[in-house]
């Protein structure tokens, strides 16, 4: 009963949107980016994050004159995580005469926008828009289903899970391996990573779970951390992000879960403020572009002055690097279209915002960067910053220079002639 | 393995009484007036932000005391001047005024609160570990939630049961006519009775907002869930929905906690399936995965095999 008449009203609201777009106001003093993600529910909060990262380096790149003279603006969109409703909203997006957009929460979205970029371009000559994915990682995007109007500035998962398990191999510590993950394209990428890698690099690393739990829809992980603890896991590999992150550790705390954490998103909202109630002092690792600790100069200056507008520290080092190159792109094209634009992001190289050589590899659109492994806990005098106001901050263990993070890919770039 | 099953006995049951705080009030209403109120859990969910502002300034307690009357309140109105007025129209258009309504309030939290999660904790005075069960441990929280909906359970069943209140109440259930002729107000019982159960919802919201996410989409997360209970447990059956309750909240634990799928239950039957058939991807989903989705396999089967309902005595 319920479904069917939610189902109708949502048309009805999806309606709106076009009636009211017959008259698009193009504003011509401002260079747009659409910003689609998650603003309600169970990625809200990130989405939020996300909105701030963008604003605070759409002001820096202002602050230096805009580009092409004009002021970079983001427009905010609410996908509620659904790869249909973000079709909808790349629509409102184009008909408002947005050429850029950018995304990043969620594989099975990122796909779906990069999918709609391929077939809209190629149908509109002249409309075309850019599709930047600051965050999803499925490695597929850059691969079998690559697509010259997407780029990635995170490093793909398969390219994290490598360089992660290439650390756990020196860590004998690990006899009994946990794995949980949410089910869905990326969650499924993650725990096939895991598993082949390990078996090569570790074969006598025993997995004794394998976990797929629906996509931030759990708001209790009671259930899922009995499982872990019953297993006898010491460690545990979870690609979890946002609310899934920080509710499972918050579940561990409560239950008194003692193990290793190998992942990918600690770093989120919610995420340090759990890892400390449960009192696993720099057992929590991360595998990332960029951490607030890195001794750079710059980029430990950009995070005071982050930290200060937002009060909350910087989770998306990439969004620096994605919105900077942009603005070279679109400097050096000297252009507001996006198949110039395209042709100067490919095989751009650039000082990235951590310190290290970067560069947008031409053949699949995948970001190389140095890569960092981080643990979380109590600070030394090395670590400045601390997370969510815990107390305990995050440490480097290693460093992977660009050119040791790269894998082959199988990407046939379509390029338009 | 024994860790596990205690362990998942308790989170089991404290979620299946949580869901009864709100399933017992729906499944009143619903016996009683013959609405289905697609709104009811927006009244949980009113009570966890009630409960999460209330206690910035004052504290939880004096939320937990102030919140759940407030949102029954507000029950209470959205009865007297909305579903009565609607109620002549009949259960179609009161059905639709609710499902609206549900709506309404979820707007309305958004633009109070906004769309993120709200930063609403535990109190201090319990967040310490209760007991250990082995070596796992129980948080003193969940204990008290626990002990705070089996304590409204009780008094709930003491007073529909034991006292004259309750005596008109049930004797309204069914007769709502003899009961008008003999001088009681029957709209005001409506009323009280709405409002009590958009209270008992709240008191689910208030203690079960700290612990579970306090966010504007948690209604639409249990909503359909309660729908389920009311179902199971049969209509107006007030044990029905206790036990209906406890049920899921038992098989929605426990389904996580095992592994099994299709393909391990042939392969009990010494058969063992291709990893490469074309239906591998379905029999080697696991009883963990499709946790989610099994009360809803299981309110279709009962509304097939037995339409009144566990305990119900008339028909969906």
């Amino acid at each position: 009963m319920r479904y069917p008449n939610a189902l109708l009203i949502s048309c009805l609201c999806s309606l709106v949107p076009i009636v009211l777009v017959q008259t698009p106001v193009f504003a011509q003093d401002t260079v747009r980016i659409a910003y689609i993600d998650p603003l309600s529910g169970g990625g809200a909060s990130i989405g939020e994050v996300g909105v701030k990262t963008f604003q605070f380096m759409a002001d820096e790149i202002n602050a230096k004159g805009g580009v092409l003279g004009k002021k970079l603006e983001i427009v905010p969109y609410d996908n509620k995580l659904n790869p249909q409703e973000s079709l909808v909203q790349v629509q409102k997006a184009i008909d408002a005469g947005i050429r850029i957009v950018t995304q990043g929460n969620g594989s099975s979205v990122a796909a779906a926008i990069s999918d709609f970029a391929a077939k809209f371009n190629e149908r509109n000559p002249g409309k075309e828009f850019l599709f930047l994915n600051y965050a999803a990682v499925d490695p597929v995007l850059t691969n079998d289903k690559c697509n010259y109007w997407h780029f990635r500035w995170d490093a793909n998962s398969d390219i994290k899970m490598e360089a992660l398990t290439n650390y756990m191999k020196t860590r004998p510590s690990i006899k009994k391996l946990y794995l949980i993950n949410q089910d869905y394209s990326f969650g499924q990428a993650v725990r096939a990573a895991a598993k082949t890698m390990l078996s090569a690099k570790r074969p006598d690393i025993q997995i004794v779970g394998d976990e797929m739990h629906p996509l931030l829809k759990i708001t209790d992980f009671a259930p899922y951390v009995a499982k872990i603890k019953a297993s006898g896991a010491d460690s545990a590999v979870t690609g979890n992000w946002g609310q899934d992150f920080a509710l499972l550790l918050k579940a561990a705390a409560d239950a008194g879960l003692q193990v290793d954490w190998y992942t990918y998103y600690a770093g989120g909202t919610g995420g340090p403020t759990a890892i400390k109630q449960s009192g696993v002092n720099h057992r929590v690792f991360e595998i990332s572009e960029g951490h607030a600790n890195i001794p750079h100069q710059a980029s430990q200056d950009f995070e005071g002055v982050f930290r200060a507008k937002y009060e909350i520290g910087l989770i998306y080092p990439r969004v620096v690097n994605q919105m900077r190159m942009l603005a070279a792109a679109i400097d050096e094209a000297k252009s507001l279209e996006a198949p110039k634009i395209a042709a100067k992001l490919e095989g751009m190289k650039v000082d990235v915002f951590n310190g290290g050589d970067g560069f947008m590899r031409k053949d699949d659109h995948q970001f190389f960067q140095p890569m960092y492994i981080a643990s979380f806990g109590e600070r030394s005098d090395k670590e400045p910053f601390d997370e969510e106001k815990t107390g305990w901050g995050w440490r480097i263990i290693t460093r992977l220079d660009a050119e040791n993070t790269m894998l082959p890919t199988s990407c046939k770039m379509d390029r338009p002639s | 393995m024994l860790e596990l099953i205690l362990i998942s006995t308790l989170n089991g049951v404290l979620f299946g009484m949580l869901l009864f705080l709100m399933a017992s009030g729906l499944t009143l209403i619903f016996s009683m007036m013959g609405v289905l109120n697609f709104a009811h859990a927006s009244f949980y969910m009113l009570g966890a932000f009630f409960g999460f502002q209330i206690s910035r300034y004052v504290g939880f307690w004096p939320a937990l005391i102030v919140a759940p009357p407030l949102v029954g309140v507000v029950g209470a109105l959205v009865e007297r001047y909305g579903l009565r007025n609607v109620h002549r129209h009949g259960h179609v258009a009161e059905m639709l005024f609710t499902f609206g309504l549900a709506f309404v309030i979820e707007e309305i939290v958004q633009m109070i609160w906004g769309k993120a999660p709200v930063d609403y904790r535990i109190p201090a005075l319990l967040d310490f570990t209760a007991f250990t069960v082995f070596s796992t441990n129980y948080p003193a929280y969940k204990l008290f939630m626990l002990v705070i909906s089996i304590g409204i359970f009780i008094v709930l069943l003491a007073v529909l049961t034991r006292t004259r209140v309750g005596l008109i109440i049930r004797a309204s259930l069914t007769h709502p006519n003899m009961v008008a002729m003999l001088g009681h107000n029957v709209p005001r019982v409506f009323m009280l009775v709405f409002g009590l159960g958009c209270a008992l919802a709240a008191v689910a919201g208030v203690i079960a907002g700290p612990a579970l996410v306090t966010q504007s989409n948690m209604a639409g997360l249990l909503g359909p869930i309660l729908f389920v209970i009311v179902v199971i447990g049969g209509l107006g059956s007030l044990p029905g929905a206790f036990i209906a309750s406890l049920l899921i909240g038992l098989i929605q634990t426990f389904a996580v906690s095992v592994n099994a799928s299709l393909t391990d239950l042939i392969g009990t039957f010494g058969l063992t399936l291709d990893a490469r058939s074309p239906l591998a991807e379905l029999t080697n989903v696991t009883v963990a995965q499709i946790a989610p989705v099994i009360p809803y396999l299981l309110l279709v089967l009962i509304l097939v095999l037995r339409p009144t309902g566990l305990f119900g005595t008339r028909e969906t």
